[in-house]
């Protein structure tokens, strides 16, 4: 294990980085909507007025605070005490609204009237939606052709709460070419739209912002395991990344607890090495896409490799660039899970607790047992979201 | 000293001190459509008479671009396009063509060829400058001023009409050769005609004096739209117009030359 120096940090800095990832590379026509956001992002989320809408919303609309939930038989299983942070009890399904709630108040108080969204399994795009339809402001939806598909109920989902969905047809039509055809929507509406990222990545300040909506995860982990156990932090924290936000979310106030052990779960697809794989940081190397210095799959000439899993909402070819830092420092642990272990670990949960996971969850369920746990640790799971969306490709299974 | 040595013979710089008015840069996708097109569309514009040349390193994800790019950036990969493809591909231009070159491509690639390693072989083959529309200002000028400056590449930046005056001073301080003119909020290849607005937009900027001449880009596709920014500006790019005509016709000189003639009237 990897060393920290004790002054390592995990907060993006004043210009946008963690270490060396981060940052805003972005062409010139981004340049003024991006600035806007980042001179004000701080300032809105600190008012009293925000914090308290905000809050209303996630109690109210959203539901929260989600259970944490001891996941007796599981933990019998694993032989390790296991909590699940049931996100997937959010209003939509899964943790991705949290982020919406958040930047929709933003886009008001900046005054746009659009919202430009890119969604991969189509979480983040009905969270948009949802949150659009609430607000009355329009709603694109940016889905790759492909992801459309295999994601059928979700795309309905959003047209029904009003969102037009638009296919992204450029190069692998999925979550990539989503956000590219996202960026290239706002770059042609620059003054009226916001563009809400769904993950932990694109230029300084959305990683940051992103992060701290979702870090409300980790703020009710801290509270709830303390009233259930009489300690604040566990001794793992496991999430799945594609591009990483519930992972944020529940690292966000174990960041600088170095006790608390932070584990990432990829998509190693059909296997690290098989050329069908999302496993960022087993394959990648750095390099920027969508705006910011991340680890990131591409061929040696730097283009960018179409990634593969099972998961629509993990296939992606970076990672945020604070898991990158994660990664790049020790302080976490990545495994790259393939796609018949994160059934296996959807089926197991399912029958052991009850719940049906989204798939992407399910692949940090199946980190559980590659992680060499004693009787006595402590585990957090996020369980990011509901598998109701993945019945069409667990049912090839059963 | 050298640099300095450099920067006067800069074939960029040189072109602008030559003509103030009517320069026309064509941008075509390096490897499009054939892999081996790069050097005969080079000097096909030369002879056809464009003032500057900008060669696209074809990228995967190139946010900045419409389809008719993105489709060429696709065809050109899949051609088998790399930069060390058309570092070769351009290993003797300069026996051939004197035109000034630009190479235009996003950050990534160029990062992975590194940033030093890119600017020596620029200068080896003999390009005059580089226009990266994702690598950040603060970045280049923490970074990477001094080695574009040894190598004597200059970096081209780009201006919107949502930059702000304070922005575009600091870029014209920071620019040599000329400033890339956006001419609406928009990706390369739209189709929307002129509005008022960029008019102001375009008078706005030429009030502020700038010591740096500039190129209007973006919905530049006939002779009507090149004389508007010969009005407001010392010459204009074109690229999308371009590519579907390469798209359309290959490698054609007598077509390129006809291209050429047509936007130029």
């Amino acid at each position: 294990m990897t060393v920290l120096e004790p002054k390592t940090s995990f907060e993006v800095s004043n210009k946008g980085f963690y270490g060396r990832f981060g940052g805003a590379f972005i062409p010139e026509m981004l340049y003024p909507n991006v600035e806007e956001l980042r001179q004000n992002y701080l300032a809105i989320m600190a008012d009293p007025t925000f914090q308290t809408e905000f809050r209303a919303l996630l109690t109210d609309y959203v539901g929260r605070p989600t259970p944490l939930f001891l996941a007796e038989r599981l933990s019998n299983e694993i032989g390790a005490t296991i909590y699940l942070k049931r996100e997937d009890l959010c209003h939509t399904g899964a943790h991705k609204v949290n982020n919406t709630i958040g930047q929709i108040l933003v886009a008001k108080r900046l005054n746009k009237q659009r919202i430009v969204a890119e969604t991969g399994a189509g979480q983040h795009g009905v969270a948009t939606a949802t949150v659009c339809a609430l607000m009355g402001l329009e709603c694109i939806v940016y889905m790759g052709e492909i992801d459309m598909e295999r994601q059928q109920p979700n795309v309905d989902r959003m047209r029904m709460l009003g969102a037009t969905v638009v296919p992204a047809k450029s190069g692998s039509k999925t979550l990539k070419d989503a956000t590219n055809e996202a960026m290239r929507h706002w770059i042609n509406n620059p003054v009226d739209t916001h563009y809400i990222i769904g993950s932990v990545v694109g230029p300084h300040p959305y990683p940051d912002m992103v992060a701290r909506f979702q870090s409300v995860i980790s703020e009710e982990i801290r509270t709830q395991l303390l009233e259930k156990t009489g300690h604040e932090n566990p001794d793992y924290v496991v999430a799945c990344v594609g591009g990483g936000s519930n992972a944020a979310g529940a690292f966000f106030h174990y960041l600088h607890e170095p006790s608390v052990r932070l584990v990432a779960a990829e998509a190693a697809g059909l296997g690290v090495s098989s050329g069908h794989s999302a496993a960022t940081t087993a394959l990648g190397k750095p390099g920027v896409l969508h705006g910011s210095r991340t680890i990131l799959m591409q061929t040696d000439d730097g283009q960018v490799t179409e990634p593969y899993s099972i998961s629509a909402g993990l296939d992606y070819p970076g990672i945020g660039p604070l898991h990158a830092h994660l990664f790049d420092s020790g302080r976490g642990d990545f495994y790259a899970i393939e796609d018949d272990e994160a059934i296996r670990a959807g089926f197991q949960l399912s029958k052991l607790e009850g719940i049906i996971p989204a798939i992407e969850t399910a692949h940090a369920l199946a980190a559980l047992p590659k992680m060499n746990l004693q009787a006595s640790d402590v585990v957090v799971v996020c369980l990011s979201g509901r598998g109701d969306k993945d019945l069409a490709t667990y049912s090839k299974y059963l | 000293m050298e640099a300095e040595l450099t920067k006067q013979t800069n074939r960029i710089t040189h072109v602008f001190t030559k003509k103030s008015t009517g320069l026309l840069n064509v941008y075509f996708t390096a490897g499009f459509p054939n892999l081996d097109d790069t050097v005969t569309v080079l000097e096909g514009l030369e002879k056809a008479g464009a003032d500057l040349v900008e060669i696209g390193m074809p990228y995967s994800d190139p946010v900045a671009d419409g389809e008719t790019i993105q489709q060429s950036n696709m065809q050109a990969l899949e051609n088998g396009m790399t930069l060390k493809t058309l570092f070769e591909q351009l290993a003797d231009c300069r026996s051939r063509v004197s035109v000034p070159i630009l190479l235009m491509g996003y950050v990534n690639p160029v990062l992975q060829f590194g940033v030093e390693a890119f600017c020596q072989k620029c200068q080896e083959v003999g390009v005059d400058g580089v226009i990266l529309p994702d690598l950040p200002l603060d970045l280049y000028l923490d970074e990477y001023e001094p080695i574009f400056q040894q190598y004597g590449i200059l970096n081209i930046f780009l201006i919107t009409p949502q930059t702000s005056d304070d922005r575009i001073r600091l870029i014209d301080e920071h620019s040599e050769g000329f400033i890339y003119m956006v001419s609406s909020a928009s990706i390369t290849g739209s189709t929307s005609g002129v509005s008022e607005q960029m008019l102001a937009y375009f008078d706005r900027i030429n009030a502020m004096n700038l010591r740096n001449p500039r190129l209007i880009g973006f919905g530049i596709k006939d002779n009507e739209t090149f004389q508007m920014a010969n009005q407001y500006a010392n010459g204009a790019i074109i690229g999308s117009a371009f590519i579907r005509l390469l798209q359309e016709n290959g490698a054609d000189g007598n077509e390129i030359a006809g291209f050429v003639r047509t936007i130029k009237g």
